[in-house]
């Protein structure tokens, strides 16, 4: 297990009992294995309960957090991966598929990060290409012709900025899964499990319904990029962090989001198949709902609560 | 909400004038440096040729006044919305508050936002067109905008008009957070509404337009066309050469570099833009 700066007490209370556990003791140790489980989960609710803007953005980043795959994998059954964009070539940095969930196929499509040094690369760390868009389009149509629900999951440190994927219209391809996803038949639903960085986390994430889990972000830029920017230097992140106001906590107050999925103390790697449980129950009772209208109805709503996002002023000039 | 009407490239050149950024090398006000090709020739040369250099055909920025007085028909238009303007309600600081970056633009400036939208006549064809500024914080997308843009498009559809988007614009007003990013959801879901209403949605990119002006309306048009030269592209050349630890070719994301990858209809010169507009809508309706 990997532990973050501020997760040392946790670390600590895990080393003893890993001690307690299995060392060899000629006395027997002052506080069982038990009690110390109980002090770490104290521990841990704690730490988790009062997190700052910059540390939840360190969970969302945490290299053993749970992706795509892995929800799919633990939330499903049946799931047949489906490759490429019919045209160029299959992005590895987005991924997705026809599965059975609770009993009904759906479509799920999400950002894909590597699990080890090797597989990050493989993922390009989850940042899409234009083709990456292009396929995610593909299968949602596929969808809407067989009236399936989708799901997205959102986890990308943004659209990848390369040569190769300027030239192959990065933002012509984001900027039609926006248009066309609007007008889809079939409910939609989007939620954040990590990263939400900017348009290519957009560039999945028009539906009826956004959810992000408890420790994730989304937000225009992330806060390194917009250190840089405005601040002119790397070392702002935490001012950017908290200035952005990215959290799900915030996004929910502000309008933006519909509802916090809860995640397991110590975070969604603390305890994967607590998470993607919660996250499989925060699924199927949205669906139930948005299954109760029409495809109009839906659509319509779906106009409606994009077309009021915005605070501005009325003065007459 | 008719007022009083200077010839546009006399506000320009005081707008000019004003912005050091900006600012046009012209010693006394008569001759004009070329951003380009930097030859020096008269300011009235400058002006005749709508703000395009008679040597190398650099088109010079000029602001959504400049756009809506070439279009119209005998320079009459409705300006619609000014009444909206952007507020700081995260309270977002960085090297200053939101809210005094708002009232200094606005003083330096005297624009109200980075969008202006309206409408008139172009060749005898209504058209409503929302035009972007970029001295007003690099013409960037927040709120206003967004809202600027939709009530165009719902201006647009009540009165049967085509529509029509100059973008001038670095991308998304990190001041605003998830609202400027949620603006390019915004104005694609209303432009779904415009286009079942079968109307024509022109998108002219000028120099720049980059991030999310990109990623959502600007490369979204029925017809998708470019001054020449301007810098068309999701991600700035520098964020890509840092990431690519590569130099980029000559001439990458420029308007030639987005016709040749298929990403534009047609590169227009703003010396024939009125015409071709007109024609197109011509042929819309014909
Ligand atoms: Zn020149």
């Amino acid at each position: 297990m990997t532990y973050l700066d501020f997760e040392k007490p946790i670390e600590e209370l895990q080393k003893q009992i890993d001690h307690v556990r299995n060392g060899k003791h000629l006395i027997k140790p002052k506080v069982s294995a038990e009690e110390l489980e109980i002090r770490l989960r104290e521990t841990q609710n704690d730490i988790y309960s009062r997190l700052s803007t910059w540390q939840r953005i360190q969970v969302s980043r945490h290299p053993e957090r749970p992706y795509t795959l892995a929800y799919i994998e633990k939330m499903t059954t049946n799931f047949i991966e489906l490759f490429g964009d019919r045209s160029f070539r299959d992005d590895k940095a987005i991924v997705g598929g026809f599965a059975e969930l609770n009993g009904e196929t759906v479509m799920i499509i999400g950002h894909q990060k590597g699990i080890n040094t090797k597989m990050r690369q493989y993922r390009n760390f989850g940042m899409p290409n234009p083709e990456g868009y292009r396929k995610a389009l593909r299968l949602m149509k596929l969808a809407e012709k067989f009236n399936k629900p989708i799901i997205t999951l959102i986890d990308t440190p943004g659209a990848y900025p390369g040569e190769e994927a300027e030239q192959r219209g990065q933002g012509e391809a984001i900027a039609r899964n926006l248009f066309e996803m609007v007008t889809l038949k079939v409910p939609v639903l989007c939620i954040v499990i990590g990263e939400g960085a900017s348009g290519g986390a957009l560039g999945i994430g028009i539906g009826d319904r956004l959810m992000m889990l408890e420790n994730t972000w989304y937000s225009v830029i992330s806060p390194e990029s917009c250190s840089s920017i405005l601040w002119r230097s790397w070392d702002f992140k935490e001012k950017a962090a908290n200035a952005l106001k990215p959290t799900p906590q915030d996004l929910l107050q502000l309008g933006i989001i519909d509802g916090i999925i809860p995640e397991p103390p110590g975070g969604a790697h603390a305890n994967p198949d607590e998470a993607a449980s919660n996250l499989k129950a925060a699924i199927i009772a949205n669906l139930t709902e948005l299954k109760k209208l029409s495809a109009e109805e839906r659509i319509t709503k779906r106009i409606d609560r994009y077309s009021h996002i915005g605070i501005y002023q009325t003065e007459q000039a | 909400m008719s007022q009083e009407r200077v010839p546009w490239w006399k506000r320009l050149r005081k707008g000019v004038e004003t912005n050091t950024e900006q600012k046009l090398e012209t010693p006394d006000g008569v001759w004009h440096k070329c951003n380009g090709c930097k030859k020096v020739y008269l300011t009235t040369q400058l002006e005749e040729n709508l703000y395009t250099c008679p040597h190398c055909n650099y088109h010079e920025r000029v602001d959504a006044e400049a756009y809506f007085s070439i279009l119209f028909d005998e320079e009459d238009y409705n300006e619609l919305f000014r009444e909206l303007t952007p507020v700081d309600f995260l309270e977002f600081t960085d090297s200053k508050p939101y809210s005094k970056r708002i009232t200094e633009t606005e003083d330096k400036t005297g624009l109200r936002e980075s969008m202006r939208v309206a409408s008139g006549k172009t060749g005898g064809y209504r058209l409503t067109v929302a035009a972007m500024d970029f001295r007003y914080i690099g013409g960037s997308m927040g709120s206003v905008m967004g809202e600027k843009i939709a009530r165009g498009i719902d201006h647009a559809i009540k009165n049967k008009t085509a529509f029509m988007i100059i973008s001038r614009s670095g991308g998304a007003r990190m001041q605003e957070s998830a609202f400027s990013l949620m603006q390019m959801a915004k104005t694609s879901a209303k432009l779904t509404q415009l286009a079942e209403a079968k109307l024509p949605y022109i998108s002219l990119m000028t120099n720049p337009t980059t991030g999310g002006v990109t990623a959502s309306f600007a490369m979204l048009g029925d017809f998708n066309i470019a001054e020449p030269g301007a810098l068309i592209g999701f991600a700035g050349p520098r964020v890509i050469e840092e990431t690519t630890r590569k130099k980029l070719p000559e001439g990458f994301q420029t308007s030639e570099f987005q016709l040749e990858n298929g990403f534009l209809d047609f590169i227009i010169d703003r010396k024939e833009l009125k015409s071709k507009i007109g024609q197109l809508l011509g042929l819309m309706q014909g």
